[in-house]
């Protein structure tokens, strides 16, 4: 029931309480989590309260999303505003991500060898750090955090690898299952993508407690340990909210939402899920690789 | 529980007998493009003159050499706050709150196109600023270690450091959610025959300006993050001992505030871009090239970040690098001050007052491009750096230059939004007290850097002293005469003379089409542009 | 506005540019530009500083000057039509080229100047430059002495927040030091330059320096001042509360005096006639302080230490914790009555030590003689009512190391 007709009439939601609630939701928030850094341990509660009444609004806000766009009332404009809203926070993740890629790129190739005395750092070395040879991986010339061993690309990581590709594999299959009107194959292979999803997770967490029980590698094991955790602990941080919204969609299809031209709830899954993969490509290079 | 989401099926058809809903909640969950609009306006103000009241602070401890009012640890705090403050929360807002009056009307939309978003990313707003205010009243005092925040001295914050880093990322998080939506309004709701290059200046600008939002705030949000971690978990991405570097702040940082500077001047261009032609009673010169010079301009932003950073013992191609990009900055810029004025040249000129702030905008801002262009040259930058004289620089084309814009804009949308003409006298007065006195504020203190006055320091040899006391002389004189826009936005919002619907003489733009006030739904039926 | 307001405006316009143009002149004696400063390398930045200033200049009296007459002319008070031209391709080019050109012009010069500012090769004289919080060090490498070099007493004093003390009274306020920095005229003088703490710019504008100083990493710079005399400058890198009052004062001296000054150094700090080897030997503390100090043995009186205490405390801890011990809370502690300094020793010696990582309270250990760490504490736990009566030794600092 599409009354909306195209460049005529656009929706345009009254007023709105899930914008104010996720306001009030971020400062209790932040400030909760900010007074807790401070050392005031019950303040933990606050920041609780405030991610409870995050997700509570997130929820409210989706459902009305859903509900409007089952009810009709998005046109094809207002889907195209939603796909280019997408993309562009798809965009700024990517640009977040790029300081951590490049913080690790700056550390590897200029302060580490200026460290180790290289070019510019020949004083630098000489006065400061005598002795310290500069290699990849490095907890700098402190040893900051004492001798570990890095994360090799075999072994977790590749199976990781593999499981993200596939996972892209059966998103894309889900896709057309859905633009074909399959929808058995549809719910079977969104749920593998989730499924995959959270074995990834899984895995990522069976990673870190051996990186930190075995290899003692740590958050604090210098710029290595530094950019590692970071690098990765943010990409998992991302798949388990694109395994989390994968969780939404999929019982959404459930439900009978989605029709074969009409999806983008979907699709926005999709790209995110993609961009999560692809920032895993980048990881696994730069970070486990070389 | 449900207010209007669950209204069924076509609003934009009953949208016009909708007036805003009564009350404070009209305010806490308005999707009116105008109201948000309004409410980043007022926002911006109120920032404006808390920003400001610091810098009075500032320019009160400077007034004579000694100590006489504050400790250094505040006066710190006081240079740290007053620059986020203004950056952060009164020009990028003001220039927001602009986007959102004005777009919509100026692309023949009926509202911005992600009407709840736009809610929620001025209402981050507020709680990003009462965050950050807080600290004021925290041990350990306000942020003190620049708006640059540079690691490690920001790791000496006291209570106050988690506050400024995650008010950051809520200032970023709205940022990004504005730009956002500003790019999809313009990209997908404009009406049938509006092309993008038929598309006002001022919208070019934004455009422009939402890629650089969402390509560099999240990159601050990296940074600061980083900081965080080096704070409480043990990270070392600013520690040489654990093969981190203090620098790659500094790189992170500026990769996101040079073009930031860009982000708070753009608009402002586009501002005056539409209002030199309305005074000047003949189109914009050079439209297209106009629209290039903003392109290049914003693109070679990416590649300059590290004049600010020439003393920090770059290698030598490096240096020479971002020196030259530098430079070229200066092209795009001057093709668009040519521009302007080639636009004045022959038309047949008025002077109200948006038209005076648009001149001396042209004039004031292309004074600090040129102290702009004196610090690129790296070798001289080793002199300027870090000195008044880069407080001159940027001042000119912060206060002068993108304030005066937004003065300006004001000004000339004012009468649209309420319906009523401002104080032509009072503004011209306004205009007169601010223009000489924002130049006794800020000019000699291009003399004082030159002679050797480092920045951000509460107290100075006695050489420095008679340009300080004219400078903040200037300061107070300048900031009390704001008093005076305050009230002429005040009482033209409560009354005046009408405004017709074209207020000005025959200016273009859709905006001018629509009656003023402008009604709170302007476009029901999309305007056809031919 | 009517006419002849306008007129006067022109008028009042075109006075005040006169006015700055034949100020120019003056502008050198009256600190209004930039220093010519004393070596080759200031000089020619200076150049480099006039000649973009005076394009900038000429630039703008050419772009400002059409926009007047424009403004004069063109208005439709004048009675005149609007032209409706509104683009030419032709002028865009023009007005993009000649810039471009403007800009070689500038940058060539720009770059050659770079290039031998930053040729830091054959030095006659390396001497390290160390940042703290808020004072400099200053270690000669080939000559194996070392000073700290921290703001003088009269500025100190007169710089406190309401001091009643008149800074137009105090000499050179806020720019003169207890020890500067001494070199040779007509030597290349290299800067390794670094911090302990947080960053610093190490800033002498009449060398046209200035150079960041960062924990971890060494940068360097150089000069070669051909005329003798003392240069100021000051940190130029926000270093926290005192980043207004840690300044730069170098003094050349002539070959022969700058000998005989490095001859009483090094025989104040007990070492020989002959340098040690180059860069090898790690400085160590020296100068005037270890001067009033002479090798440390057996044990001393109280009331020595407490005296020497009480002047190294005033020049090395009070920046935070103020000269009668009060702190400022909540960042710098009180060290009256403080449950350290009145409490065990080996804590307290401790902190001094080696400092408290992550906050402002550096670790000492580095920078002091144990004769003077052993002077600081027993000042500090019999000062202000701390009335402790313990008393260091130096030995038992040697022994915390
Ligand atoms: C709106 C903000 C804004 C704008 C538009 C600019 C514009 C420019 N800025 Fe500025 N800048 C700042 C805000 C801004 N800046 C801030 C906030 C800082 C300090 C941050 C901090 O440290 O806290 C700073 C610092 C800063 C530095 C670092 C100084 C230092 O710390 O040592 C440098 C160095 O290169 C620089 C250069 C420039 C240049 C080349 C331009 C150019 O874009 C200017 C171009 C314009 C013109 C040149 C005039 C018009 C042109 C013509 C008429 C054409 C003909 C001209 C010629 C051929 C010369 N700026
Ligand atoms: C858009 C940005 C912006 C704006 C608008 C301004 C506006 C002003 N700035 Fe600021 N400034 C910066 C951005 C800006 N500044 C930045 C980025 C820095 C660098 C910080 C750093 O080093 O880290 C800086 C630093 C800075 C310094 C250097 C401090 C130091 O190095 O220690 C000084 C000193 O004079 C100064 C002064 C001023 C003054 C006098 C104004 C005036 O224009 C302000 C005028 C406005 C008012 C005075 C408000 C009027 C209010 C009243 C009259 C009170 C009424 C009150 C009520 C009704 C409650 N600024
Ligand atoms: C740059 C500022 C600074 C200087 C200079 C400084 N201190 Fe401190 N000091 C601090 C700070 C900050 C602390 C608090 C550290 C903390 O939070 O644990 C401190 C703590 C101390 C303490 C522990 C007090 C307590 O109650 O916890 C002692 C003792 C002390 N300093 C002695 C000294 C001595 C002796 C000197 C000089 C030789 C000195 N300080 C110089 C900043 C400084
Ligand atoms: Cu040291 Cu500023
Ligand atoms: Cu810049």
């Amino acid at each position: 029931m599409t009354l909306a007709k195209e460049g005529t009439s656009y929706y345009v939601p009254h007023g709105s309480r899930w914008p104010i609630t996720g306001a009030v939701a971020l400062f209790l928030m932040m400030g909760g989590v900010s007074t807790w850094l401070n050392g005031s341990g019950a303040a933990k509660w606050i920041a609780l309260l405030g991610l409870v009444a995050l997700i509570y609004m997130l929820v409210g806000w989706f459902s009305d999303v859903i509900g409007e766009s089952e009810g009709g009332m998005y046109s094809a404009q207002v889907d195209r505003s939603f796909r280019m809203g997408m993309s562009w926070f798809i965009f700024s993740e990517v640009m977040f991500f790029a300081a951590f890629f490049g913080a690790l790129f700056y550390a590897r190739q200029l302060a580490l060898p200026w460290l180790g005395g290289d070019g510019a750092g020949f004083f630098s070395n000489l006065l400061l750090w005598e002795n310290f040879e500069a290699s990849w991986p490095s907890n700098g010339p402190a040893g900051v955090g004492g001798e570990f061993q890095s994360m090799g690309p075999l072994g977790l990581p590749l199976i990781n690898t593999i499981i993200l590709l596939t996972s892209g594999v059966t998103i894309t299959v889900a896709h057309h299952a859905l633009k074909d009107d399959k929808r058995n194959v549809l719910a079977l292979f969104l749920f593998l993508t989730l499924a995959l999803g959270f074995l990834f997770v899984g895995l990522q967490a069976y990673e870190y407690i051996h990186a930190y029980h075995d290899l003692n590698l740590t958050l604090e094991s210098g710029i290595y340990g530094s950019t590692f955790f970071m690098l990765t602990g943010f990409h998992g941080l991302h798949v388990t909210i694109g395994a989390i919204m994968l969780t939404v969609i999929w019982f959404r299809c459930l439900k009978g939402h989605f029709t074969p031209n009409h999806h983008f709830g979907f699709e926005a899954v999709a790209w995110y899920w993609h961009f999560v993969d692809v920032v895993w490509l980048g990881l696994y290079i730069f970070v486990y690789w070389l | 529980m449900s207010t209007a989401e669950h209204h069924v099926a076509d609003h934009a058809h009953d949208d016009h007998d909708h007036g805003p809903a009564k009350g404070i909640m009209r305010w806490l969950t308005t999707t009116n493009h105008k109201d948000i609009g309004t409410m980043y306006l007022v926002f911006a103000l109120i920032m404006f003159l808390t920003g400001g009241t610091m810098a009075l602070v500032i320019r009160a401890e400077l007034f004579q050499p000694g100590l006489q009012l504050v400790e250094p640890a505040f006066f710190n705090q006081m240079t740290t706050m007053h620059a986020l403050i203004m950056v952060f929360g009164a020009v990028m807002p003001a220039t927001v709150g602009l986007a959102n009056w004005m777009i919509p009307m100026m692309v023949g939309a009926p509202d911005m196109a992600l009407p709840r978003m736009n809610n929620w990313s001025f209402w981050i707003l507020p709680v990003a600023f009462t965050l950050l205010l807080s600290t004021l009243l925290m041990p350990g005092g306000a942020p003190a270690a620049g708006w640059t925040m540079y690691p490690p001295l920001v790791q000496q914050t006291g209570d106050a450091f988690p506050f400024m880093v995650f008010s950051i990322h809520l200032m970023g998080a709205s940022s990004i959610m504005g730009a956002i939506n500003i790019i999809v309004t313009i990209m997908n709701m404009r009406a049938p025959g509006m092309t993008l290059l038929k598309m006002p200046l001022f919208v070019w600008t934004w455009l422009i300006t939402a890629y650089l939002l969402i390509a560099v705030m999240p990159v601050l949000a990296g940074g600061v993050t980083m900081l965080l971690t080096d704070q409480y978990f043990g990270t070392t991405f600013f520690r040489a001992d654990g093969g981190g570097d203090p620098v790659m702040f500094q790189h992170i940082f500026w990769f996101f505030g040079h073009p930031e500077v860009y982000i708070m001047i753009l608009p402002a261009f586009g501002i005056i871009s539409e209002i030199i032609p309305t005074f000047s009673r003949k189109p914009l010169f050079g439209y297209e090239s106009m629209v290039y010079a903003t392109a290049s301009i914003a693109f070679l932003s990416f590649i300059v970040w590290a004049h600010h950073m020439f003393t920090v013992g770059m290698p030598l191609a490096g240096e020479l690098f971002f020196m030259f990009s530098t430079m070229l900055i200066a092209v795009p810029t001057g093709v668009k001050v040519f521009n302007w004025i080639s636009t004045m040249w022959r038309g047949a000129m008025t002077f109200e007052t948006p038209m005076l702030f648009s001149i001396a905008f042209v004039i004031l801002f292309t004074i600090g491009g040129f102290s702009g262009l004196m610090l690129a040259i790296a070798p001289a930058d080793f002199q300027y750096h870090d000195s008044y004289f880069v407080v001159a620089h940027f001042h000119y084309v912060l206060v002068p230059g993108a304030v005066f814009a937004i003065m300006a804009g004001v000004y000339y949308w004012l009468p649209k939004w309420t319906g009523h003409m401002y104080s032509e006298k009072l503004g011209k007065l306004h205009f007169w007290i601010s223009t000489i006195s924002v130049n006794v504020l800020f000019f000699p203190q291009h003399f004082l850097g030159l002679a050797g006055m480092p920045r951000r320091i509460p107290d100075y040899n006695t050489q420095f002293a008679d340009f300080n006391m004219i400078s903040s002389i200037g300061a107070f004189v300048f900031g009390f005469s704001q008093l005076l826009f305050v009230y002429i936005i005040w009482r033209c919002v409560k009354g005046g003379e009408p405004a017709t619907a074209e207020v000005w003489e025959s200016p273009a733009g859709l905006e001018w089409t629509v009656p003023s006030p402008a009604p709170y739904h302007t476009f029901d039926v999309a305007p056809e542009v031919k | 506005m009517s006419h002849s307001k306008w007129k006067r405006l022109w008028l009042g316009l075109l006075g005040t540019g006169l006015g700055l143009g034949l100020a120019a002149p003056a502008m050198a004696d009256w600190a209004l530009n930039m220093p010519r400063g004393a070596t080759a390398i200031s000089n020619e930045v200076y150049d480099l500083h006039m000649l973009i200033l005076g394009i900038c200049c000429l630039i703008a009296i050419v772009v400002f000057g059409v926009m007047i007459v424009s403004i004069f002319l063109h208005r439709k008070s004048r009675g005149v039509e609007p032209a409706q031209f509104h683009h030419s391709t032709k002028a865009e080019i023009i007005w993009t080229v000649i810039p471009i050109l403007i800009l070689v012009g500038m940058a060539v010069p720009a770059a050659e100047t770079l290039v031998r500012m930053e040729d830091t090769r054959n030095a006659d004289i390396t001497v390290k430059v160390t940042g703290y919080q808020w004072k400099w060090r200053y270690d000669y490498l080939d000559d194996d002495i070392g000073f700290y070099s921290t703001l003088d007493r009269a500025s100190n004093a007169a710089r406190r927040l309401n001091s009643g003390i008149q800074p137009a009274g105090v000499d050179n306020y806020l720019l003169d030091v207890d020890n500067p920095l001494v070199v040779p005229v007509g030597a290349k003088v290299r800067l390794l330059i670094t911090a302990a703490d947080v960053l610093h710019a190490w800033w002498m504008p009449d060398f046209a320096i200035k150079k960041d100083a960062i924990p971890g990493f060494v940068n360097e710079a150089w000069f070669r001042v051909e005329k003798a005399g003392t240069y100021r400058g000051q940190c130029a890198e926000l270093c926290g509360r005192d980043h207004g009052f840690m300044p730069v004062v170098v003094i050349a001296k002539d070959p022969a005096d700058y000998a005989e000054w490095m001859a009483d150094q090094r025989s104040a700090a007990g070492l020989g006639d002959e340098p040690g080897e180059a860069l090898a030997a790690t400085p160590v503390a020296a100068t005037s302080v270890a001067a009033a100090a002479p090798a440390v043995d057996g044990e001393r009186e109280i009331d020595d230490l407490v005296a020497m205490g009480e002047a190294l405390y005033q020049q090395h801890c009070a920046a935070c914790h103020q000269a009668d011990g009060s702190g400022m809370a909540p960042a710098f502690p009180a060290l009256a009555g403080s449950p350290v300094v009145t409490g065990s020793l080996d804590e307290h010696v401790g902190v001094v030590l080696k400092g408290r990582p992550g906050t402002a309270m550096a670790p000492f250990g580095p920078q002091l003689t144990d004769l003077q760490l052993a002077a600081i504490v027993t000042y500090q736990r019999n000062a202000w009512g701390n009335d402790t009566g313990d008393v260091v030794q130096p030995g038992y600092i040697a022994a915390a190391r």
